[in-house]
């Protein structure tokens, strides 16, 4: 297992994820690295194997420009944090490559497709996945109808098809058993048959990330993943992210406002301030960044209290 | 002394006549619609009216067979569910909910209006729509049911034969649909639509389908409304239908194939049984004259029946058939 970059946080996000190894039946997968060494620790820099590529991603509502992002790419196979101070424009954003939201200008690939224009439901079919800020547990369906209904490509789904039943009862008990491993992963399985109205707040972000990873999409994006979750639960679901990248080569595009979160667990970190990029770069630029520390505490501040946090 | 036998046999025809039948039907297709997938739809008598005089318009003014009136009533629902449901369906759905109410008024005013006299006869309906239908039965002429409790003539039976056989092929259907992935995806979109949009499905194709089955639904109850009528008039066709079904759907416990069934039939037995007793209180002299005059019953039942239903939504706000655990789930975060 190569370690590109070497940060101590990183290190121990790892150790974490062989935690969650002892699930049985996962396998312990060779993670698929990405190596950013080369790459300068500048707003717009080009990366190897970018999976996600903006360009000029303008959104206005009224005189405000909400973000304004000249050129962005998101490297393949890494974990990438989207911070910035509120209002920066980072859900705002989120909303505009995953189709809820209109740019004013601006285009975006994905896998090298154009993935602009596209409604919503066809980006996340094309393997673009979200999770939101507000955690969207489908209440009053069961943890497991939650699953099973993300399951991609259903020939049950159709309105002709559901009528046929032999047509996908095959294909539902495929998705059951996915359904049920990957519940058993997120310490989910219990609670299957419970309404998802009934879990908690951590858990709910926990049956997020597990119907989004039903989808299987390529790029998992999660706005605000430990928004709202006890304490205790934040080291767990900070496994399950790691295990994202190291166990299914995942990409991992997620927005954080706990800095000791983004520094520990991010191989890169894309910082927005008045919908522009300001810096992107390795935990360790972005901790130094003068810019960065000049967006969360003004121009005229004392000693950075990231020096602190970001431990 | 009051007949209270009487009362009874009135409360029983009620809950299981034609007019429950009608009732029923428009129901299911509203649980669809509000039950399931979450839309408002507060106009399902303008479903009802165009199958209705999709009938009597083909059948009466055109002179087609019954069996293309048909087609053309539930073709007319199809057409009124797009045109509802193209503009609305994307937005927020207090605008589906907007939208009915007001293209059921359209609709009434519209086709009880002098310009389309030639179509649709105006102010005076049409008539003679059901012969076709009545030649057709089966049944001898003789009296179905227990004389003195429920009894009906066979031209009568036939339509209950028919409509209770066309209920029960509407709750297979959706009981197919709902206990399928596509039933799972419309329950989702019930929950919230943006979840299920960020999974991959097309919400709006999905909403619109079932816009269209609910519609459908609606229209073939004015088809079985009018075989029993044989006539029709747009005043049968006044916003308080869409709310009886709204009121028998939440009584019966709304997500719930048999929720509508059970709700719609026990609120048509309140209803007729409520007025009957009223008259033959009235009638006996229990309820003095001078205190309530026979006219007044067709309204102080509808308060009455409002009375019983707030105590159950008191006692049992999820519906009859409702789960309360289902309805104690915290739908906010």
């Amino acid at each position: 297992m190569s370690n590109d970059d070497g940060t101590a946080g990183r290190g121990a996000a790892e150790g974490g994820a062989d935690e969650a190894v002892s699930a049985p039946e996962l396998p312990a997968e060779p993670r698929i690295s990405v190596d950013l060494t080369g790459v300068a620790a500048e707003p717009g820099v080009a990366k190897p194997d970018p999976i996600l590529v903006a360009d000029g991603v303008r959104r206005q509502f009224g005189g405000l420009t909400a973000v304004d992002v000249a050129h962005l790419e998101v490297p393949r196979g890494s974990i990438t944090a989207l911070i910035g101070p509120n209002g920066a424009g980072k859900s705002t954003f989120f909303n505009l490559l995953t189709g809820f939201d209109r740019p004013n200008a601006g285009s975006w690939t994905f896998q090298g497709e154009r993935a602009s224009g596209v409604p919503a439901y066809r980006v996340a079919r094309r393997g673009m996945v979200r999770t939101f800020q507000l955690t969207k547990a489908l209440t009053r369906l069961t943890v497991l109808d939650n699953m099973l209904l993300a399951a991609p490509k259903q020939s049950g789904e159709g309105m002709l098809g559901a009528f046929w039943r032999p047509g996908w009862r095959r294909q539902e008990r495929e998705n059951l058993e996915r359904a049920e491993s990957l519940l058993r992963r997120f310490k989910l399985y219990d609670k299957r048959a419970d309404f998802a109205g009934t879990l908690s707040g951590g858990q709910r972000k926990l049956l997020e990330m597990a119907r989004a990873l039903m989808v299987d999409p390529a790029l998992v994006m999660l706005d605000e993943p430990m928004a709202g979750v006890n304490p205790a639960l934040v080291q767990s679901l900070l496994e399950h992210v790691t295990a994202l990248r190291d166990r299914e080569g995942k990409t991992v595009l997620f927005v954080e406002h706990d800095m000791d979160v983004v520094m520990g667990i991010s191989d890169w970190v894309v910082v927005l301030a008045q919908g522009k990029v300001i810096a992107e770069g390795r935990p360790d630029d972005i901790r130094s960044d003068a810019a960065v520390i000049d967006a969360y505490l003004g121009t005229h501040h004392g000693a950075p209290a990231e020096e602190g946090s970001g431990g | 002394m009051m007949d209270f036998l009487t009362v009874l046999s009135d409360a029983l025809r009620g809950a299981v006549g034609v007019e429950a039948i009608v009732y029923v039907m428009a129901a299911i297709g509203l649980n669809l619609h509000f039950g399931y997938a979450g839309l408002l739809n507060f106009g399902q008598v303008g479903f009802m009216l165009v199958g209705m005089y999709g009938v009597a318009i083909s059948v009466g003014t055109f002179e087609l067979p019954l069996w293309v009136g048909l087609l053309v009533g539930i073709g007319l629902a199809v057409v009124l569910a797009l045109l509802l449901g193209i503009p609305t369906l994307r937005l927020r759905s207090d605008y589906l909910a907007i939208s009915t109410i007001a293209a059921g008024e359209i609709l009434r005013l519209t086709f009880g209006s002098r310009v389309f006299e030639d179509i649709t006869g105006g102010v005076y309906g049409l008539q003679g729509i059901a012969q076709e239908f009545r030649d057709a039965n089966p049944l001898p002429d003789m009296t179905y049911g227990v004389p003195g409790v429920l009894a009906f003539t066979h031209r009568d039976a036939w339509v209950l034969l028919v409509g209770w056989l066309v209920v029960a092929l509407l709750l297979v259907v959706s009981w197919l649909l709902i206990h399928s992935p596509w039933g799972r995806v419309v329950k989702g979109i019930r929950e919230d639509e943006d979840a299920v949009r960020s999974l991959g499905k097309n919400v709006y194709l999905y909403k619109m389908q079932v816009l269209v089955l609910g519609g459908v639904f609606g229209a073939l109850a004015g088809a079985v409304w009018i075989l029993h009528l044989g006539n029709v008039q747009h005043t049968y066709f006044m916003p308080i239908v869409t709310f009886m079904l709204w009121a028998g759907m939440i009584l019966g416990g709304p997500g719930r194939i048999l929720g509508p069934v059970l709700g719609m039939v026990i609120l048509q037995f309140f209803l007729t049984g409520m007025d009957s007793l009223l008259r033959e209180a009235i009638g006996s002299g229990v309820i003095p004259a001078d205190t309530l005059s026979s006219s007044a019953v067709g309204s102080i039942r509808f308060v009455l029946v409002g009375v019983v239903l707030m105590a159950l939504m008191v006692f049992r706000p999820q519906g009859i058939l409702g789960s309360r655990k289902e309805m104690l789930v915290n739908v906010q975060r």
